[in-house]
C-alpha cells in the first residue's frame, strides 16, 4: 500500500469522525454552523466539535446560554431560514426542557407548510448509562424521539458509520436526532467498545439513514441491536460461534424511518429472532420490530424475544445498574434458550 | 427617532384593519354555520377552534406597517390579523381554514397553523413557541448577512413561558435583529394579567436582559405605528432587540364559544365603546388625511374582497384523504 493511500484509513472514535463530518461540512457549505453547550473552546462535552471553534471562530461555532429551549428553538428558526445548524443537546435526559420545539415545531413544519418548508437541522445528543452517573444522565429515550412523526432519528454503532451518517444528516432536509452512545464514544474519561473505533476514510462519504447494517452474517438466528447493544450482539455471536451456533447480527442505525425490510429477510433466513435494547422494554422499538415480523406472517422456528432495560428509572449503585443493564452474556443465554426452544402448537 | 405615518400609510392600516375585522366576521358566520341550535365544535364547514383577532388589529398594522416580505413574522394562534397585515396570501390562507386542497398546508393545517414561505410568515398553537425561532430567524439573517429583521407576536400570557426569558436573553447576548411584541389583551383565556403576571406592565422585563422596552397603551394604531418603527429601525440598525408591550383588547372571546363569563360585567360594552377602527376612522377624518367617502371606498372594498375569499374556500375541494399521509418530510 502507498504511503498516501495507507494515510487515508486511520482508526478514530465516533467523536473524531462526528468531528471531521461536521469540519468537511462546515468547510463545504457556508451554511452549515454549530451550536450547543461547551461546543466551542470545549470542544464539546463529548467530544462533537473538536477543533470546529479554532478552525471556524465563534460565529460558526456558537457556544449557548444553558438555555435549550432558546437555542434549539432558534436552531430551528435558523433552518427554515436555509441555514443547516448542528445542535447539540448535551444529554438526551435533558429534552424535557425543550422538547415542545422539538416536535411540535421542528417535527411538523413540513406537514404543516404542505411540504413547502424544510427544517434540515440535526441535533445531536448523547445517550445510554452503564457507568453510574444516576437516573438523568443515563437514559436512552430513543423511541420517545421516534414515536413522533416529522422527525429522523439515527444512531451510529461505530465511527465509520458515524461519519457518513453525521454527512447524510446534514445534507438531510428534515430535522434529524443524530444520537450517540456515551459507551461507544471514544472519550478518555469514559470506556469505549472497541469495536466502535474503525477505520474512517478522509474523505467525504454518506451512510444513508433509515438503512439498517448487517454487522455479522449468520444463519440460525437474528439479532437486532442499535447503538451499544449492536456490540453485546457481537460479542456474544463471537461466543456462540464456538458452541456452533451461527448468529446474524443486524444494526438498526435509524429507527426513523425503520429498515424493516432488511429485518425481515434476514428473520426469513434464521427463522429465530431476539431484539436487544438498552432502552426501557415498554414500547420501545423492540416491540416493532417483532410486531413488524409477525405482521409479515414468517414462520419462527420458536417464539421472538426481547432483552431491554425493565420499565424502572436508572439507580446509581453500580451493581443495580450493571443489573438491569443488557450485555453480551444476557444475549448469549437468551440466544442458547431460543434455540432449544420450540413454538409450541 | 419615532416617525409619524404619511397618509399613505395611515391609509393602508386603516384598510387592513377594516379588512382584518370583515375577515373576522365573515369566518365568525361560517363558523356558526352547522352549530345551531346545538353547539358542537366539530360540526359545519369551519370545525375546530377558532380565535378570532377583532379589537387587536391595530397592533397588526402598526407593527407590519415598517415589515417587508424578507422579515420573518412569528404569530400566535390567534393570528389572522397579522397574516393579513403581513401580507399572506388570503386565498390560500382561507382555503387553508375551511381545510381545503389549496391551502397554504393543503389543510394539514388549519387556522393555528398558517405558514407561507413567500412573506415569511408562520403560527402556532403553543403559547410562546414562536419566539425562539423567530430569533433563529434573526440570527440567519444576521450570520448570513441578509436584510431582515424577525418579529415574534406573543400574547401577555406567553410572557411567563421560559421560552420568552430564553428568547430574551439569547436574542440580546448574540445581538439579535429581533422585535418581541406582546400583544396585551388582558386575559390568558379566562384568567386575568393581574392573576398571572408578577410585573404590571411586561415591558420592565426588558431591563432583566439589557434591552430596549416600550410601553404602549390605548390599543392606539398611530403610536403602535411610531413605537414599533423604533424598535425595528433598532433592529435593522443592528442596535440589537427589543421588547414592546401593548396594550389591547380582544372583542371576541378566547375562541368562538366561549361564554366570556370571567368578564365584570359592563367590561364588554366598554370595549366596545373604545373600539378602535371607528376611532382611527374619526382621527384620518378629522386629520384631513381622508375624506368619509374615500373610507367608506375602502370598506366597501374589504367586504367584497372578504366576500369573495369565503366563497372561493368554500368551494374548493377537499384534498383526498390519502394527502393526509402525505409531507412529513420535505
Amino acid at each position: 500500500m502507498m504511503a498516501a493511500e495507507k494515510k487515508r484509513i486511520r482508526k478514530l472514535t465516533i467523536a473524531k469522525a462526528m468531528s471531521e463530518a461536521i469540519d468537511q461540512a462546515m468547510t463545504s457549505n457556508p451554511d452549515v454552523f454549530v451550536m450547543g453547550e461547551d461546543v466551542g473552546k470545549l470542544g464539546g462535552v463529548f467530544g462533537t466539535t473538536t477543533g470546529l471553534f479554532d478552525k471556524y471562530g465563534p460565529d460558526r461555532v456558537r457556544d449557548t446560554p444553558i438555555s435549550e429551549t432558546g437555542f434549539i428553538g432558534a436552531a430551528a428558526g435558523a433552518a427554515v431560514m436555509g441555514m443547516r445548524p448542528v445542535v447539540e443537546l448535551m444529554f438526551i435526559d435533558f429534552f424535557g426542557v425543550c422538547m415542545d420545539v422539538i416536535y411540535n415545531f421542528a417535527a411538523k413544519n413540513s406537514y404543516f407548510s404542505g411540504g413547502r418548508q424544510a427544517v434540515p437541522m440535526v441535533l445531536m445528543t448523547s445517550a445510554g448509562g452503564g457507568y453510574s452517573d444516576g437516573g438523568q444522565h443515563s437514559q436512552c429515550l430513543y423511541t420517545t424521539f421516534a414515536h413522533l412523526p416529522g422527525l429522523k432519528v439515527v444512531m451510529p454503532s461505530n465511527a465509520y458509520d458515524a461519519k457518513g451518517m453525521m454527512t447524510a444528516a446534514i445534507n438531510d432536509d428534515n430535522p434529524v436526532i443524530f444520537i450517540f452512545h456515551k459507551s461507544l464514544q471514544g472519550m478518555g474519561w469514559l470506556g469505549t467498545a472497541k469495536g466502535a473505533i474503525v477505520d474512517v476514510p478522509e474523505t467525504v462519504y454518506e451512510v444513508p439513514l433509515g438503512k439498517a447494517n448487517i454487522s455479522r452474517e449468520g444463519s440460525d438466528i437474528t439479532v437486532v441491536g442499535f447503538g451499544n447493544t449492536v456490540h453485546h450482539a457481537l460479542d456474544a455471536a463471537r461466543d456462540l460461534a464456538l458452541e456452533g451456533i451461527s448468529a446474524e447480527v443486524v444494526d438498526l442505525r435509524s429507527l426513523a424511518p425503520l429498515d424493516r425490510e432488511t429485518v425481515l429477510a434476514s428473520v426469513r433466513k434464521t427463522g429465530r429472532l431476539l431484539a436487544v435494547d438498552d432502552d426501557h422494554l415498554s414500547y420501545g422499538w423492540t416491540g416493532e420490530v417483532i410486531a413488524s415480523v409477525a405482521e409479515a406472517g414468517i414462520a419462527l422456528k420458536c417464539p421472538a424475544r426481547r432483552i431491554a432495560y425493565p420499565d424502572v428509572p436508572v439507580p446509581f449503585a453500580r451493581p443495580m445498574e450493571q443489573f438491569l443493564l443488557p450485555n453480551a452474556e444476557k444475549v448469549k443465554a437468551a440466544v442458547l434458550s431460543l434455540m432449544n426452544s420450540v413454538v409450541s402448537v | 427617532m419615532s416617525r409619524k405615518p404619511d397618509i399613505q400609510t395611515m391609509l393602508w392600516m386603516y384598510k387592513h384593519m377594516v379588512l382584518s375585522r370583515r375577515y373576522e366576521e365573515a369566518l365568525a358566520e361560517a363558523y356558526l354555520e352547522g352549530k345551531q341550535p346545538l353547539f358542537n365544535m366539530a360540526n359545519g364547514p369551519l370545525p375546530g377552534e377558532m380565535h378570532l383577532s377583532n379589537g387587536q388589529e391595530p397592533c397588526a398594522v402598526g407593527v407590519c406597517a415598517h415589515l417587508l416580505d424578507h422579515d420573518v413574522v412569528t404569530a400566535t394562534h390567534r393570528p389572522h390579523h397579522i397574516a393579513i397585515a403581513k401580507g399572506v396570501n388570503l386565498r390560500a390562507m382561507t382555503a387553508e381554514i375551511f381545510g381545503k386542497q389549496t391551502g397554504l398546508a393543503g389543510g394539514r393545517g388549519g387556522h393555528m397553523h398558517l405558514i407561507d414561505p413567500a412573506v415569511n410568515f408562520a403560527c402556532t398553537g403553543i403559547v410562546g413557541e414562536g419566539l425562539a425561532p423567530a430569533a433563529g430567524a434573526a440570527l440567519a439573517r444576521k450570520m448570513r448577512g441578509e436584510d431582515g429583521i424577525a418579529v415574534a407576536f406573543i400574547g401577555e400570557g406567553a410572557a411567563n413561558q421560559g421560552a420568552f426569558h430564553e428568547t430574551l436573553n439569547l436574542a440580546a447576548v448574540w445581538n439579535l435583529p429581533f422585535v418581541c411584541v406582546i400583544e396585551d389583551n388582558s386575559y390568558g383565556i379566562s384568567v386575568p394579567k393581574g392573576a398571572a403576571t408578577s410585573v404590571l406592565h411586561n415591558d420592565v422585563r426588558a431591563a432583566s436582559y439589557g434591552i430596549r422596552g416600550y410601553h404602549v397603551e390605548g390599543n392606539d394604531p398611530l403610536r403602535i405605528y411610531e413605537v414599533a418603527g423604533e424598535a425595528i429601525e433598532r433592529a435593522r440598525a443592528g442596535k440589537g432587540p427589543s421588547l414592546i408591550e401593548i396594550e389591547t383588547y380582544r372583542l371576541a372571546g378566547h375562541f368562538m364559544g366561549d361564554a366570556e363569563s370571567y368578564r365584570p360585567a359592563g367590561e364588554k360594552d366598554a370595549l366596545f365603546a373604545r373600539d378602535p377602527i371607528p376611532k382611527f376612522r374619526q382621527e384620518l377624518v378629522d386629520a384631513g388625511a381622508a375624506s368619509s367617502d374615500d373610507l367608506l371606498w375602502i370598506e366597501e372594498d374589504a367586504k367584497s374582497c372578504v366576500a369573495e375569499l369565503i366563497d372561493f374556500a368554500k368551494a374548493e375541494a377537499y384534498a383526498p384523504v390519502q394527502e393526509a399521509l402525505e409531507k412529513v418530510f420535505v
